[in-house]
């Protein structure tokens, strides 16, 4: 059974119909992304999975149903995420914000041991573990973002274009990261427009095509898809 | 030179009780960029409550150190449940609206306490209860340390240390520190956005509680429309500081009171209130963001 199943999710914004109900399934141990271009519905389908937006349809975690789940009770249920554009707290400093992804949580030993795990992750926060957050650069603050998703403990990770705006090094550097998080068992669920860097991680893969589902299928299959590679890879 | 001391003396005290009222509308702003422009009537329904309190309790003419604290108390919980109730039913509604909508509401529930008090107390002053014995603790000759100034002082240090604890050492701090950086976010995180933004009325209410305590005591009558005036200078001191910022409150709340004194002193009562908001003017020329305030550059 799959660790997180959505049916028939739907947004809509005023006029705007977003999300035209989708469906798509995450199993345990998977990294599983979204891609698509711009305006596509992926960071939407992002925020409707974390409930900051308000959706219609059906969202199962672990057998749960998270639907009617205030945004606040989602991430101790296990779904945190690392929004688009990072969202760090830009006047705490990085372990604050390492902190804030434990909010919820009360074992402050095994707290301590998370941190400690992320700056074994990122050497770079551990050196600037008391520098404020908002004068990182963008990908030390990427790195934030995900170690402080991970601070949660989630039985999904959530992680909203974790390339926007980096140089290709320190892109290559986070999705290593995010595969060797997954190769000790962390579940993810990534929305990229890098389509190639998100596939070549990827078990499975959805396309998401103005606010519908268009393609589905393995990472290696949609890389070797005639029309990704003609949409999104620009072969 | 000795007069310049007792000034020194009397605008501190009168400018901490401006940075406590300055503190409560820089905390709402810095969570829901609002200004809440019924915070200066807050203020008074904390007079109120302590005056009803005493009068309940026979302690109209029992000046002491436990006359102070219960009235304190009665203002701080007068205020945070006024503050808790306009918070959920006059902004809560509106959070997702435009913030015009909300600000206009801020002057409407503003407008509703005035009159609503008017009408329920009576447009009259009444007298506030006699808190402190008014004696002169440290005489220097010219120069005198008198027993409410102190007070005044004493109270106002404990409040703010104690605000600086919740803030950076507390967990609900930290969740009050998050949602005014990212409320969003915050969210994701497993804050309950709802109930810090509650909590911080709470705490800004109640800052207020204890300015209205502290200014009846100085200055005993008290009435409905008291809060005019001492919220314009609140919010002129909290705008000055750089709206947003802690800190920022406390030294705006301290230069209002200094300079007016001083103002008053060597220049002219009738410059008091003009004061203010040329003071105001000056310093968002040259700093528009106040003087603590945050520079509106982000770095994306």
């Amino acid at each position: 059974m799959s660790i997180l199943d959505v049916k028939n999710l739907n947004v809509s914004y005023d006029s705007c119909h977003a999300i035209k109900g989708i469906s798509f399934k995450v199993d345990k141990g998977e990294v599983v992304s979204l891609i698509g271009a711009n305006g596509a519905g992926k960071t939407t389908t992002l925020k409707a999975l974390s409930g900051v937006i308000p959706s219609t349809g059906m969202i199962t975690l672990k057998g749960q149903d998270l639907t009617r789940v205030p945004a606040h009770q989602r991430a101790p249920m296990g779904l945190c995420q690392s929004p688009e554009g990072r969202g760090v707290f830009p006047l705490m400093s990085v372990f604050e914000n390492l902190e804030m992804g434990a909010y919820f949580r009360s074992d402050k030993a095994e707290i301590k041991k998370d941190i400690e795990k992320c700056y074994g992750l990122f050497p770079r926060l551990a050196e600037r573990r008391s520098q404020l957050a908002g004068t990182l650069s963008g990908g030390e603050q990427q790195m934030v973002a995900i170690s402080r998703a991970l601070m949660g403990r989630p039985e999904v990770l959530l992680l909203d274009e974790p390339s926007l705006g980096l140089a290709p090094r320190v892109v290559a550097q986070i999705f290593e990261i995010v595969q060797k998080v997954n190769q000790e068992g962390m579940t993810v669920l990534l929305v990229e427009q890098n389509a190639r860097m998100a596939l070549k991680i990827s078990h499975r893969a959805y396309v998401l095509e103005t606010g519908l589902i268009s393609l589905e299928g393995s990472g290696a299959e949609l890389l070797n898809n005639d029309d990704v590679r003609r949409s999104y890879l620009g072969i | 030179m000795q007069d310049f001391v007792q000034h020194l003396i009397n605008g501190t005290s009168l400018g901490s009780i401006y940075a406590l009222i300055a503190l409560g509308y820089t905390m709402v702003y810095g969570i829901l960029q609002l200004i809440n422009f019924a915070h200066s009537d807050v203020y008074m329904m904390g007079a109120f409550s302590a005056y009803y309190l005493a009068m309940f309790m026979g302690l109209q003419n029992s000046p002491g150190v436990a006359t102070l604290a219960s009235l304190l108390a009665a203002a701080m919980i007068g205020c945070s449940l006024l503050g808790l109730a306009i918070e959920r039913f006059a902004y809560r509604p509106l959070r997702k609206a435009p913030k015009l909508n909300i600000l206009i509401t801020a002057i409407g529930v503003s407008l509703l306490l005035q009159y609503s008090a008017q009408i329920i107390f009576g447009a009259d002053p009444k007298v506030f209860p006699k808190v402190l014995e008014d004696s002169v603790l440290i005489d220097f000759g010219a120069v005198q340390l008198k027993s409410l100034d102190v007070a005044v002082l004493i109270v106002t240090v404990i409040m703010m240390l104690a605000l600086n604890f919740l803030i950076f050492k507390t967990k609900i701090g930290k969740a009050m520190r998050a949602v005014s950086q990212n409320m969003t976010v915050a969210s994701m995180m497993g804050v309950n956005v709802d109930r810090v933004i509650s909590f911080t009325f709470v705490v800004g209410s109640s800052l207020a509680g204890v300015g209205a305590v502290l200014v009846g005591m100085k200055y005993p009558k008290i009435d409905p429309l008291m809060g005019t005036f001492i919220g314009i200078k609140g919010f002129v001191a909290a705008v000055l500081g750089g709206i947003g910022s802690l800190p920022g409150a406390v030294l705006g709340g301290l230069l209002m009171g200094l300079s007016e004194e001083m103002v008053v002193a060597y220049l002219s009562s009738t410059y008091r209130d003009a004061l203010a908001f040329g003071l105001l003017i000056i310093i968002l020329i040259f700093r528009p963001s106040g003087l603590l305030g945050k520079k509106g550059v982000e770095k994306v």
